[in-house]
């Protein structure tokens, strides 16, 4: 029970102050791939840190959701983040039918954040608003089939069993066709590189920076914040259908989840470093494909 | 005691007579509304009684039946768990609509056709209640055309308009050709029982051709006023020409009494084929993914709803879906989550459509336009209308915490169950169910964003906003009623928990019998755990958020637009921008494409970008196809178009025709 609890606050502790490292690892690994140098690892801790003491430039078009939103979005990431297990450990909130709340949650983070991008009255945030919304129909269909495969494997319907599944079925062809597509959801999800550029000049071409170019000091803070979670939240997902492996001893499994974690961060880096942005309009038919795979991997399972 | 049924028959005979007085007194003063909203309220709080002590006594089923004056069985009426949970909206919404319409229709606005609607909105309302209670096939076709007929006088309550006298012509067709796919079914349903008494559980095998013959032409009879896909046609047209608390009342609860002839339907036979099931889960699955695509893709807010409505009912569709499908392969988990989700949904759906209806109403009595890419930053000038908006959008989109997520929760639950448990046939019928479901919330979420984003946030797009407000009290409160409802609904999952597996138990008889089987296999006390989470989650962001409030901003200013130096309305998103990707990722199916002005020459000429996506089936198939039959029946025209004396001369042949046809009966 101790043990139960201890595993519990390492958790959330990690869920609460691992995030901001991810996208250092990130940027990291693609300023290494560039032969740059790059900014420190723990930049974004900083950038961060700077945003929260910051005073606030708040568009006169704006209403209270504008300022809400980010607020709501971190919230909704932080539960999704205490729904799903950490390494080898059960999760902190887990009930049957808790994978339907997971997706619901980002659903509610994504109505908040597009309705702050319309609420500036800019049409480079309603562009990206609408961009998010739309892919979001396609990347949707996806995580549920890929959530699918796992309901199947462990014939439960609460996302701790399921992700532990793997365990005991390790590197499947279903559950790595459910992983490749989880995976390409991640980085759509995410705004990285195939689908979205977030240090691209041009507004135009972007997702989710430019839902919030408004935003600023502690509002942007919040926004990055819940970003980086995201990403360690979707990390985790993935990680567990790709590297099922445990040693059963907290003492183990806690530091090798992190180094699977950075791990994976520095493979979404390699991934940005080695590709190009997709043309907006094939996005669509990149998340379809990914939707397929997990597809895919469902009939394996049912075969 | 059988008090329930006389208070319900008071009920439904004072909601009867609501608009009646009214249509005596004067044109132009509010007596007469005053009347009709006191005896409907009277009306509600009877049937309230009424179901108080139902509930009171255990959801005791209870029949009543009187001798009549028609050759067709008695008067019987009677009340059950599914008719009660179908009588709880009529009551609700009839009632506050009314109170609605005190000031959205005031009598003394419009003297011309006030009087008409509330008339109607009484008979109606009664009609519908009239449809639940009856245990007589003959007492229920009379009450569903009473319904239907005075859902035509409400939808052209303002016939002095083309477009308003078009929906409400399609819609008396349809109404009519259901109405002929119902007679038939009672027909057949009297040759198996032998009875007109109704709802009944049929001995004979639901694989004869007579049951599915049955169970056809219910589908077509009930599923045209439930508005699925794809006999939805009326529907768009109706929601978007009636006044907006007549939609509410239409969405809210016309639709539910579509669901309900279904659900009876489908509690007749003790075992249907799959293929009844996969029937109903197709077209669920497709009003919701097909309907929800055409609401966001609407320039017209009050369309888009009207789409939503579809979606819904296509998702209460699934549930049922699920449910004969468990009925079929001896599931009774299937049965419970599925039905149970299906009557919860569809009672939310109660709830938070109702809501938007009236919101978008008070958006209409306010700027008298229905054009999304007309309106925009309404939400400074009608900010209550703008929060209840958005907890009724929130719901609809089953976001956490509200009572949308936790219906949608159970079908997800139910279809998951079907994918765990391994009967073939079930999983590959029911798989793609669930990301077609996660599919239909995300396009729920972009439709509503693009509805509040539109008309409430962003800058003004016409001055013509600057004299909008908020609607008064007699609005509001409806409104912020239906709003309490939706969150009170999401907290206390489990108080209706048990309403649902009683109607489950009644709608499928071999469930009392199995023991152990009567609980609903859904972890409920887990949602409450979740709500709690939720709230803690909700006040921790109370918190946050004043303390950001909380901090000095340090400088108001304009939106940030590239360092163009004047920034103008236009030069925002509009509606149409915002669904113009999807658009075009489903152009194939909607007639109405994208249409943007083309550039000549060698500078940038002004352009718009319009998008009306009009109803593919309606515009494409059945208008040129009617068009078609009426060339096909020209020949009958001589037959027709004759003095009246020629007309009599028919009826006399058709009499004399009748003596002879009894004359030669066996």
């Amino acid at each position: 029970m101790n043990n139960h609890i201890t595993n519990i606050l390492i958790q959330i502790g990690l869920l609460v102050f691992m995030p901001p490292l991810l996208p250092g690892v990130i940027n990291k690994t693609k300023a290494a791939f560039a032969g740059r140098k790059g900014p420190p690892l723990l930049q974004p801790y900083f950038d961060i840190y700077k945003l929260l003491r910051k005073g606030m430039v708040i568009s006169t078009t704006t209403t209270w959701i504008f300022q809400a939103a980010p607020v709501v979005t971190l919230a909704a990431t932080f539960l999704a983040g205490m729904l799903i297990p950490f390494g080898a450990f059960s999760s902190p909130i887990h009930f049957s039918g808790d994978l339907i709340l997971f997706v619901y949650l980002f659903g509610l983070a994504r109505f908040f954040t597009t309705s702050a991008a319309l609420d500036t009255g800019s049409s480079f945030e309603g562009m990206g608003a609408a961009r998010e919304v739309t892919f979001a129909c396609v990347s949707e269909a996806a995580v549920l089939l890929g959530l699918l495969v796992l309901v199947r494997l462990s014939d439960t319907f609460s996302l701790t069993p399921m992700l532990l599944a793997p365990l005991s079925h390790p590197l499947e062809a279903p559950v790595l066709l459910a992983a490749a597509g989880l995976f390409i959801v991640l980085l759509a999800e995410n705004s990285r590189i195939p689908v979205d550029d977030p240090n691209t000049h041009l507004e135009l071409t972007m997702i989710h920076e430019v839902m919030v170019l408004d935003h600023s000091g502690p509002l942007l803070g919040i926004i990055q914040y819940a970003s980086a979670m995201k990403l360690l939240i979707f990390e985790t997902v993935v990680l567990h259908l790709v590297a099922p492996f445990h040693a059963g001893l907290p003492v183990v499994d806690w530091p090798v989840f992190i180094i699977e974690i950075i791990g994976m961060s520095g493979v979404v880096g390699a991934v940005e470093s080695m590709m190009a942005r997709l043309q907006m309009r094939h996005i669509p038919t990149l998340l379809a494909a990914a939707s397929l795979l997990c597809g895919f991997g469902f009939v394996l399972m049912v075969r | 005691m059988n008090i329930t049924i006389y208070l319900l028959l008071a009920s439904t005979a004072c909601m009867t007579l609501s608009g009646l007085p009214g249509l005596l007194l004067s044109r132009r003063r509010m007596a007469g509304q005053w009347i009709a909203l006191a005896l409907n309220l009277l009306a509600s709080a009877a049937g309230m009684a009424a179901l108080l002590t139902f509930a009171g006594n255990g959801c005791q089923s209870d029949l009543m039946t009187w001798g009549w004056a028609l050759p067709w069985g008695r008067f019987a009426v009677g009340v059950d768990v599914i008719t009660g949970m179908f009588l709880l909206p009529i009551l609700v919404v009839s009632a506050l609509g009314a109170v609605y319409g005190l000031g959205y229709w005031k009598q003394a606005q419009h003297p011309g056709n006030g009087r008409k609607l509330r008339f109607f909105w009484g008979l109606m309302s009664a009609g519908m209640m009239l449809t639940t209670m009856a245990r007589n096939g003959v007492l229920f076709l009379m009450a569903w055309e009473i319904m239907a007929t005075a859902a035509f006088f409400l939808i052209t309550t303002e016939d002095q308009r083309e477009d308003v006298r078009a929906a409400g012509w399609i819609y008396l067709i349809v109404a009519h050709l259901g109405m002929i796919c119902l007679i038939a079914m009672f027909v057949l349903l009297r040759w198996i029982d032998g009875t007109f008494n109704l709802w009944f559980t049929a001995k004979m095998p639901a694989a004869s051709g007579v049951a599915t013959a049955i169970f056809l032409l219910g589908l077509v009879g009930f599923g045209l006023k439930a508005g699925i896909m794809p006999l939805h046609v009326w529907l768009p047209g109706a929601h978007a020409n009636a006044p907006s608390h007549v939609s509410a009342l239409f969405s809210g609860v016309m639709l539910n009494i579509g669901i309900y002839g279904l659900v009876r339907i489908g509690g007749i036979f003790p075992a249907p084929p799959i293929w009844w099931g996969a029937t109903l889960f197709i077209m669920g699955v497709g009003s919701a993914v097909v309907g929800m695509i055409f609401a966001f893709c609407q320039n017209d807010y009050k369309r888009l709803l009207a789409y939503s409505s579809i979606e819904n009912m296509g998702i209460v569709i699934i549930g049922l879906a699920l449910a004969l499908i468990g009925k079929s392969i001896h599931r009774p988990d299937l049965i419970l989550l599925g039905l149970g989700g299906a009557l919860f949904h569809m009672l939310n759906h109660s709830l938070f459509k109702p809501l938007l209806f009236m919101g978008a109403g008070s958006i209409l009595h306010a700027i008298h336009t229905r054009r999304i890419d007309q309106l925009g930053g309404l939400a400074r000038k009608m900010p209550v209308t703008l929060l209840l908006f958005l907890i009724g959008a929130m719901a609809i989109c089953g976001l956490p915490g509200l009572n949308g997520f936790v219906g949608e929760w159970l079908l997800y639950l139910a279809m998951l169950h079907t994918v765990s448990m391994g009967h073939m046939d079930a999983v590959v019928w029911l798989s793609f169910g669930v990301p077609a479901l996660a599919v239909t919330g995300a396009l729920a979420v972009a439709s509503f964003v693009k509805v509040v984003g539109t008309v409430f946030l962003g800058n003004q797009r016409s001055s013509d906003l600057d004299q909008a407000h908020d609607p008064g009290f007699s609005s509001l409160v409806p409104m912020a009623i239906l709003a309490l409802g939706c969150m009170v609904a999401a907290l206390v999952p489990t108080t209706i928990t048990g309403m649902l597996v009683r109607a489950v138990q009644s709608w499928n008889q071999a469930m009392l019998s199995v023991r152990g089987s009567a609980k609903m296999p859904a972890p409920m006390h887990d949602m409450a755990i979740l709500d709690a989470a939720l709230l803690v989650a909700g006040i921790l962001m109370v918190i946050a958020f004043w303390l950001i409030r909380r901090r000095k901003t340090v400088a108001p200013r304009p939106t940030w637009s590239c360092g163009y130096a004047k920034p103008t309305s236009k030069m925002q998103y509009s509606g149409a921008s915002f669904s113009r990707m999807l658009a075009q990722l489903f152009n194939w199916m909607m007639p109405g494409r994208p249409f943007v002005l083309p550039q000549r020459g060698l500078f940038l000429q002004p352009t718009t970008l319009t998008h009306d996506a009009s109803d593919t089936l309606l515009d494409k198939g059945l208008i040129p196809g009617f068009a078609l039959l009426r060339r096909l029946f020209l020949w009958f025209r001589p037959l027709q178009n004759k003095p009246v004396n020629i007309y009599v001369a028919y009826m006399l042949a058709i009499l004399l025709l009748l003596l002879l046809a009894l004359r030669f009966q066996v």
